[in-house]
């Protein structure tokens, strides 16, 4: 494989670009592989990677309906964080973090990891209060934490609204200084490179329709281009998840959902750090090209539709332009959905099923995309060794039976509400 | 921007309702024997379908009331309406 750097692009641009190396190759299926995959998104790329890398399995097969990084790996609003104040939740994405500071060099892929902070705004005594639990919780937990005050706050993001006469007044705020933003397509990229240099095949435009199970056992699985056999099979697809398992006659702990998020059109710099709206839901980041990125609520109701409805769009909006009231002046360049799957207690679910060599990872809710390496490290695992990793242990499928819930936010079952 | 007939109401817009969830969902019979994976199945376990899904909407800036809806989750269609008392054929 051809490596990146500064003297192959000099090397290249001699040549004007025309003779770089194919990225990844586009293989035809073998009849039967050691480890399949399901879903081409950063999940499954991630999974691939550190199969190849950590366990030395490379007749692996990654199949995708699509193309890799179409779906919400492509459509996130790109933040990375590891805020969490549960156990499980917190070391499982801090382990994500050590891997996002290394990403870029450990694929040879600019992924432009960007650790510029999160602040989550609290706008009372008693939010303040819970910040502060939250952040011990972190440090306890070797997280990065700063609870700021009103004047802390206004000092790094002069621009939120800091007047009297609100209706939810700034009091302070949770800073998570080791957070930031990547670029979510060039992770996707960057992992699938590397593992197809390892002997990973990454097929795409092949759909899966079907699975060949006898005794309590995976044997393979039907595609749009041909049956493919495998005594290993990972589930990676997120908001596809409920119509795979209803291929597997599994119903799960999940409902898909539709989330929205927008761009701005672009503007100079003005915000240098992930902003989070602590009296609703709204988070807001620049992107390196200026454009302020915007997300919020769920649309609300159960849906497989890659776009959502304005009513949301307008709720979400408002809760931010009474954050921060110059974005009223902002234009809106582009809005799209992508479809979550969403778990009965907002947390993942990374385990082995019922069925013998099947492998399930979802439930990502709109969390998925900072968790890709530590997810593609622990389903990796998962996967090869038969059996779950110390970091995954609470991400089992059966805590909604035993009661054992990872309920970090307290919203019950109704994700729509989430 | 979805339209709702609401059967007590008429044609409203999505921004007078919320949304209750799936609602073939039954919750297991009181006075019997109930087992760990029947209240997995009515608590937590979900279909989640694409295509036709009935589920439970309130029209809660409006009459107040439960309702029934059929709706396709692909295209956001709606074809059918009830009031919560009616049951649905499937």
């Amino acid at each position: 494989m051809q490596k990146y750097s500064v003297f192959s692009l000099i090397k290249n641009a001699l040549s004007n670009h025309e003779n770089w190396d194919l990225a990844w190759k586009d293989p035809t299926p073998k009849k039967e592989y050691d480890v399949v995959i399901i879903g081409g998104g950063g999940h499954g790329l991630a999974t691939a990677y550190y199969l190849a890398k950590e366990h030395n399995i490379t007749n692996v097969a990654i199949i995708e309906k699509g193309w890799i990084g179409g779906g919400n790996v492509g459509r996130n609003t790109t933040i990375i964080r590891s805020n969490y104040m549960h156990d499980d939740n917190a070391l499982f994405s801090e382990f994500g973090m050590d891997l996002w500071r290394r990403m870029s060099q450990d694929l040879n892929y600019n992924v432009m990891f960007s650790p510029r902070g999160i602040i989550n705004l609290a706008h009372s005594d008693a939010q303040m209060n819970t910040y502060a639990r939250r952040g011990n919780s972190m440090r306890l937990n070797g997280i990065d934490a700063v609870l700021l005050n009103r004047e802390e706050v206004k000092e790094i993001i002069p621009m939120a609204d800091f007047s009297e006469n609100v209706r939810f007044p700034i009091f302070g705020g949770l800073m998570q200084p080791s957070a930031g933003t990547a670029r979510h397509d060039a992770v996707a990229w960057g992992y699938a490179r590397q593992a197809d240099d390892m002997g990973v095949d990454i097929i795409q435009n092949c759909e899966v329709t079907g699975f060949d199970v006898s005794a309590g056992k995976i044997n393979g699985v039907r595609t749009s281009r041909g049956d493919i056999k495998a005594k290993k099979i990972g589930l990676c697809v997120a908001g596809s998840t409920n119509i795979l398992a209803e291929k597997l006659n599994m119903t799960l702990p999940i409902e898909t959902h539709l989330l929205q998020a927008c761009v701005s059109e672009p503007v100079k710099p003005v915000l240098d750090k992930v902003v989070t709206f602590g009296a609703g839901h709204f988070y807001i980041s620049q992107s390196d090209k200026g454009e302020m990125v915007m997300g919020g609520d769920l649309d609300g109701y159960n849906s497989y539709a890659q776009r959502g409805n304005l009513p949301t769009l307008q709720h979400v909006l408002t809760e931010g332009i009474a954050m921060m009231p110059f974005l009223s002046k902002l234009k809106m360049l582009r809005t799209w959905g992508g479809i979550m799957d969403m778990s009965m207690d907002g947390s993942p679910i990374i385990d082995k099923t019922h069925i013998e060599g099947l492998y399930l990872n979802c439930g990502w809710c709109y969390g998925g995309f900072k968790a890709t390496p530590a997810s593609g490290w622990t389903f990796a695992h998962t996967i090869a060794q038969d059996r779950v990793h110390e970091l995954n242990s609470g991400y089992s499928l059966n805590r909604f039976n035993t009661g054992h819930l990872l309920d970090e936010k307290g919203l019950g079952t109704k994700t729509w509400i989430s | 921007m979805l339209y709702i007939k609401c059967p007590h109401c008429g044609m409203r817009s999505q921004n007078e309702f919320s949304y209750g969830g799936d609602a073939t969902i039954k919750r297991p019979e009181l006075g019997k024997e109930i087992s760990d994976q029947d209240w997995d199945n009515f608590v937590y376990n979900r279909k989640s379908l694409r295509g036709k899904h009935w589920e439970l909407w309130q029209h809660i800036s409006g009459c107040r009331q439960w309702i029934k809806v059929e709706r396709d989750t692909a295209t956001h269609e709606i074809f059918k309406t009830l009031k919560a008392n009616e049951e649905i054929s499937l």
